[in-house]
């Protein structure tokens, strides 16, 4: 499949566009940085390494940990519900809806959710599912997926948002985006109240403890999770840590790597429903642990990594790709450098196989990774894989042969010399009028040199030779 | 058998949870009812790290970081310092009040703006959706974030500090921790206690828009931390 | 001295940019090393292996330890080459035990120029000259893998004449990532203007770095916008007297 390329280049040619993405994701470069130098954060590497030991054990040992994660759940009065598709997850929510004659919900920020169309979902079956984060409201009101894991909006104006909330609300044309927010606010406030279903997404499960972490910095999390009588959480099996103090490392980590705050405003840590001496609260609590195809990425041991992720963006931010197409450019909900590798992984290798391509592998992505996941060697193997696929459908012959050809010629020092002397090295290495012409579409092309280093060499060695 | 493969028909037959569980332990070549194993991946004790703190450098501490973040922080001497103090944000103000008994020790229940002693969940959210302020006590304060930490129990409903446009927290500053490494050292399991611990570090904000800094979105746009020197 | 090294120039270098390793050996010879030359050389496989075809990067690979197992000190012009070396010959050979071993063996030999200059030469000085502004672009392996920033720096600020101006987004790849160049052209293309348009506000009318196909990818965009700044390796400047 061929990459988005007409999407690309409008995207690269949309100035507004441009600054809006390099700005926010600059201004998001800029905090982190702040906030995990040396004199901020001095133990900030030993962070990461601990973060990674303990997301590698748990997915080494996930069976286990999600075991006594659902024990602990029952235990403090919830229920568990395993959900191989994003349908059986929507089909929980409508039974119990039916049940409990619920018709309309309120929903805090999931890429999960996101991921399995949960909304469209309900929809279908005349379940409102209201978004109560402001950029997802937005989106909602505007039929669009979100641009960046952390911040969904980052593309859209104040104009574009006036514009959506007058023709979707009937609002009168507001640009001021403090009246804005105030007006979303009023509107969600009466949907908190009224839902009787609240539904969250969790940025981490606790064994341990049976217990959703949920941060955020609107309070809509803790207003869908605390005033509806029942809490939905949906989460990805591979969101599970041992123990509530692993906490101490990962809280650490995800504020500053996703917005370059210590601490977001507010940090829920929920067990459950209410307990008997608790006055408010939710009855009842309801844990959707989804796979989605997670247990595919868990049976490749090198790959399996990719599930260490936190989902804090900070991959995305310091992408030079990412900062240049955009979130929409990628084919998923998962966009970025996280996205390119997980994406082959849930999908399958041979759609959008472009996908591993569009990298320069510069690396910046893992240098900010806090649970350190190797991305750049993953591209790798990705390619690899492509490569492979290719190779059996019998596609991609031409670069197949001329890195072929090219390696022939590497290990072939005296025919390297003659073609080299030829002026033709290059050409082997990829094909000579496709990619010639893609270079030149951007860049002049180098001019080719009257000797080679060898050749002047190897007459260097001649003049002294003769001269002696 | 459950936990192994079987053909599709047996799958058939299981459940999602079986089937979920299974392909991870076949993933990992794991055995049903295994127990974590330690060797190519282990999993070390929690590292806390708890700096070593002066009382009085931590309300200070932690009075610098909330202000950091827009709160308005009050030290004040004792108990019978606080209404005085906060006199001002409650003048012509309604207010919902947590069961805390900190805070009828302050003289905070008795007052005639303030409407306290919520046990029905129900009145309670009405009272906080209408209230102008919602004034709690804390279970902890964490001075290196300028954070409150909040369990809900029979003392601190969840919704008196999230309602109302603006929170007021009062607490003695022996409550006062290091940071959120040193709340985890004494709280280990939290769900033991609560069905929730919030941590609130500032007050409700979003840049979702332009990038652009809002502050009180859905939670309390303003906050107020006041601090009993003595306690 | 006559302490011998030996040069591997890089395939680029050898067939696109030969003043680079000209520029390279006067700078060593100068120094009093002894510069060898294996002309058996060829490339070091970073772009089949980039490119998803590890059995012809382990051929080429394989190669090139037949050609250097015998050279105590392996001097690179390039950060990109030298972390294949030493970091990714390691991945190709994972399981072949006596390539393993021979890699591990030859890790420690491979020198990126500067680094080399610096730490085995011991020196930070070379007696070079060069008028004007300079800017110095982190070349992404050498920076992120191989650790080098403030090496080339150093070097930069020894250099008599020569004034070094940081542009705002040293650390930000310029776009060549090999085949990515060509495979996805518009978005290198826009990659390389950002970092151009960084170095227009520096007021530098020379770029150096220590890898030629950022150079190039660099000066490409440059000339196709009719600028007049010129893009240079490490080595060509602290050759310049």
């Amino acid at each position: 499949m061929n990459a988005p390329e007409t999407d690309i280049q409008q995207s690269l040619d949309d100035p507004r566009l441009q600054l809006a993405i390099y700005t926010a994701t600059r201004r998001l470069i800029d905090h982190r940085a702040g906030v995990v130098s040396d004199e901020a954060l001095p133990h900030y590497q030993d962070l990461r390494n601990e973060a990674n030991a303990i997301k590698k054990h748990t997915i080494e040992n996930l069976d286990y940990y999600l075991e006594q994660l659902e024990s602990n759940v029952i235990a403090h009065g919830g229920k568990v519900v395993f959900c191989r598709t994003g349908q059986e997850a929507a089909d929980f929510v409508l039974d119990l809806a039916k049940k409990r004659g619920v018709h309309m919900l309120v929903k805090s920020k999931s890429m999960t959710s996101e991921e399995i169309h949960f909304n469209e979902r309900l929809e279908k079956h005349h379940l409102e599912a209201v978004e109560t984060d402001l950029g997802e409201y937005i989106l909602q009101l505007a039929h669009q997926r979100p641009y960046h894991i952390v911040a969904p909006a980052l593309h859209l104006t104040r104009y574009d948002v006036a514009d959506v909330f007058t023709k979707e609300l009937g609002a009168e044309n507001e640009v001021v985006i403090e009246k804005q927010t105030k007006f979303a606010r009023g509107v969600l406030r009466q949907k908190f109240l009224e839902a009787d279903i609240g539904v969250s997404g969790a940025n981490f499960l606790i064994a341990d403890s049976g217990a959703v972490v949920v941060v955020e910095n609107e309070g809509n999390a803790r207003l869908s999770t605390s005033a509806p009588k029942i809490h939905i959480a949906i989460a990805g099996i591979e969101k599970v840590i041992p123990r509530a103090q692993d906490l101490a490392v990962f809280l650490n980590l995800l504020g500053r790597s996703a917005t370059g705050q210590p601490l977001t405003v507010y940090t829920s840590f929920l067990s459950g429903p209410r307990r008997a001496t608790e006055i408010d609260g939710p009855d009842e609590f309801y844990l959707l642990l989804l796979d989605n195809g997670r247990t595919k990425l868990l049976a490749d041991p090198e790959k399996r990594q990719s599930l260490y992720c936190i989902r804090c963006g900070a991959c995305l931010n310091h992408c030079p790709v990412y900062r240049k197409i955009g979130g929409h450019n990628y084919p998923w909900v998962y966009s970025g450098p996280i996205g390119a590798i997980i994406t082959p992984q849930f999908h399958g290798v041979t759609e959008e196989t472009w996908l591993p391509f569009a990298s320069s592998l510069c690396g910046a992505c893992a240098e900010v990774c806090p649970v350190k996941i190797e991305i750049p060697k993953l591209l790798i193997k990705l390619r690899e894989e492509v490569v492979e696929v290719k190779r059996r459908q019998a596609s991609g012959d031409l670069e197949r042969f001329a890195f072929r050809l090219f390696a022939w010629i590497a290990t072939h020092p005296k025919i390297y010399l003659l073609l080299a002397s030829l002026g033709s090295v290059f050409f082997p290495i990829v094909p000579r009028i496709g990619p010639l012409k893609k270079w030149d579409s951007q860049r002049t092309l180098p001019q080719p040199a009257n000797q080679s280093f060898h050749q002047w060499w190897a007459s260097r060695v001649g003049r002294s030779k003769g001269s002696s | 058998m459950v936990g192994e493969q079987g053909g599709p028909v047996e799958r058939l037959f299981m459940t999602s949870r079986e089937q979920i569980l299974g392909d991870i332990r076949r993933s990992l070549k794991r055995a049903a009812g295994q127990p974590p194993l330690f060797e190519a991946a282990p999993l070390s004790a929690p590292r806390l790290r708890i700096p070593l703190t002066d009382r009085n450098l931590s309300v200070e501490l932690f009075g610098q970081k909330f202000e950091n973040l827009g709160g308005k922080f009050f030290r004040v001497r004792d108990t019978l310092a606080v209404v005085p103090a906060i006199s001002e944000l409650l003048a012509q103000k309604s207010a919902v009040a947590s069961n805390s008994p900190f805070l009828r020790k302050c003289g905070i229940t008795g007052l005639p703006q303030v409407h306290a002693a919520f046990t029905d969940r129900e009145e309670l959210k009405a009272a906080c959706a209408a209230a102008d302020i919602g004034i709690t006590s804390v279970d902890y304060a964490l001075a290196a974030t300028g954070t409150f930490v909040m369990l809900s129990s029979h003392n601190e409903a969840r919704l008196v500090s999230l309602l109302p446009p603006a929170h007021i927290a009062i607490f003695p500053r022996s409550r006062i921790l290091a940071n959120l490494d040193e709340l985890l050292s004494i709280l280990p399991r939290p769900a033991d206690q609560t069905s929730s611990m919030v941590l609130i570090t500032g007050p409700s904000r979003t840049a979702d828009i332009e990038q652009i800094l809002v502050r009180g979105v859905h939670g309390p746009g303003e906050i107020y931390a006041v601090v009993v020197d003595d306690e | 001295m006559n302490t011998r090294v030996s040069l591997f120039v890089t395939c680029i270098v050898d067939q696109v940019f030969p003043q680079v390793g000209i520029a390279i050996t006067e700078v060593l010879e100068r120094l009093g090393y002894q510069v060898d030359f294996p002309e058996a050389q060829t490339c070091c496989g970073q772009p089949a292996f980039n490119s998803g075809y590890p059995d012809e990067a382990r051929t080429i690979a394989r190669h090139f330890l037949d050609v250097f197992r015998d050279s105590e000190y392996i001097i690179v012009p390039s950060g990109s080459c030298a972390s294949m070396i030493s970091h990714h010959f390691a991945d190709i050979f994972q399981h072949e035990p006596k390539l393993l071993a021979e890699t591990h063996r030859l890790e420690p030999r491979v020198w990126e120029f500067s680094r080399f200059l610096l730490e085995v030469a011991g020196v930070d000085d070379v007696g070079a000259r060069f008028d004007g502004i300079v800017t110095y672009h982190d070349s992404c392996h050498a920076l992120r893998e191989l650790r080098i920033k403030a090496g080339p720096r150093k070097l930069l600020a020894k250099v008599q004449g020569l004034t070094l101006a940081e542009m705002d987004v040293a650390e930000e790849c310029c776009g060549f990532g090999g085949t990515f160049s060509v495979k996805f052209p518009e978005v290198s293309g826009a990659m390389a203007r950002t970092k151009i348009d960084s170095i227009q506000k520096t007021g530098a009318s020379t770029i150096v770095s220590i890898d030629s196909s950022c150079l190039m990818q660099l000066q490409g965009v440059i000339d196709r916008a009719g600028l007049p700044i010129r893009t240079l390796h490490l080595a060509e400047v602290l050759a310049s007297r």
